[in-house]
């Protein structure tokens, strides 16, 4: 245990000599290291973690979002070291107004599709995707369904009497 | 051989004139007296109504009674577009054009609570019953219906297709309804 947190304090300064204030926060609750950092070096430090640090699997990606935050849209990073089976998280956020992140295809090929979904429900813009249209939902869908505001419900539904569901 | 002995079964004549050596009727009658006793039904099967329906097809239920044993693979072929399960509104498209590509006349089944009204997935993905891509003629209510009630709306299907006039599916109305789906007319 104290040694996991060593290895952690350890990579943690080395992110942070390299990268410095882009490191927002860090942590590792859950025994789960996990960064939240600057949209703008997240391909640079998953770059630098995958060729220098052994992080050469990415598990998951995937997108999130919190209606309560400024910066309301988040990026998530899940990747595996599979030399020394260490884990860590990577949380980055961008505005609504502009959600821009850069693409990591050309780092990870396996992010192709990951971003795509992620695009898809999110509206996440992936800078330097090859091919970032829709993936699961059908291609004329005018909205990314997994923000908040919008309805989970169908709106096309005509059998639910909203009186019969206490609406 | 007695009427008791009998080791099958005949349908009911149609409502006609006979006498000895001949049996008049309306030809609407027997065409539909042809059709509605060898359906061959398509079978869209996306989840566990098409399991049931697995179950009507089988020895137990024997959908081979109403003359339907022969499922038809290509919608070319089939009579009968039989719907079980969830569609996702990805999926809509390809149900139209199964229909679409189906020879008149051609009749539907929407088998269970997804196919009849989107059923418990009332969400941003799912198409909230086919009638809104293709005519439906009978609904089977049930999450999933048993195979009981499929064969209930099969042979509502079958009194339909026995009473259909020939000149319906010349109508301005029938192709009027089908274009209110944005359905394509062979001219």
């Amino acid at each position: 245990m104290i040694n996991k947190q060593m290895e952690y304090n350890t990579l943690l300064q080395k992110l942070k000599d390299k990268f410095g204030d882009s490191i927002l926060s860090a942590d590792d609750a859950a025994d789960f290291f996990t960064l939240v950092v600057a949209s703008d070096i997240i391909k640079q430090l998953i770059s630098f973690l995958k060729d220098e640090q052994n992080f050469i699997f990415l598990t998951d990606l995937c997108g999130i979002h919190y209606p309560e935050q400024e910066k309301e849209l988040g990026v998530i990073y899940h990747l595996h070291n599979l030399v020394e089976n260490k884990r860590i998280r990577l949380k980055t956020f961008v505005t609504k107004g502009n959600p821009q992140v850069d693409s990591i295809v050309s780092i990870f090929s396996g992010a192709n599709w990951m971003e795509r979904e992620t695009f898809d429900f999110y509206g996440i813009d992936f800078v330097g995707h090859p091919n970032l249209k829709r993936i699961l939902n059908v291609d004329f869908m005018d909205y990314h369904p997994m923000r908040k505001e919008y309805p989970l419900e169908d709106a096309t539904r005509s059998d639910k009497d909203d009186r019969f569901f206490g609406r | 051989m007695s009427e008791k002995d009998k080791k099958y079964t005949v349908v009911e004549a149609p409502e006609g004139y006979s006498a000895p050596g001949f049996f008049a009727t309306t030809l609407d009658k027997a065409v539909g007296l042809a059709r509605k006793n060898s359906l061959w039904p398509l079978p869209f099967a996306t989840s566990c109504c098409g399991i049931e329906f697995m179950a009507t097809m089988a020895a137990h239920y024997d959908l081979g009674r109403f003359g339907a044993e022969r499922l038809s693979f290509s919608p070319r072929q089939a009579d009968l577009l039989m719907v079980m399960g969830t569609i996702a509104k990805k999926m809509a498209p390809v149900v139209q054009q199964v229909y679409e590509q189906m020879a008149e006349p051609r009749w539907v089944i929407a088998v269970g609570a997804c196919a009849s009204s989107g059923g418990v997935f009332d969400t941003y993905s799912v198409l909230q019953g086919i009638d809104k891509v293709v005519p439906v003629d009978v609904y089977v209510p049930g999450c999933p219906p048993r195979p009981e009630q499929i064969i209930d709306g099969f042979m509502k299907i079958q009194e339909l297709v026995g009473n259909e006039p020939l000149r319906r599916r010349y109508s301005p109305e029938y192709k009027e309804m089908l274009e209110s789906y944005g359905i394509k007319i062979d001219k």
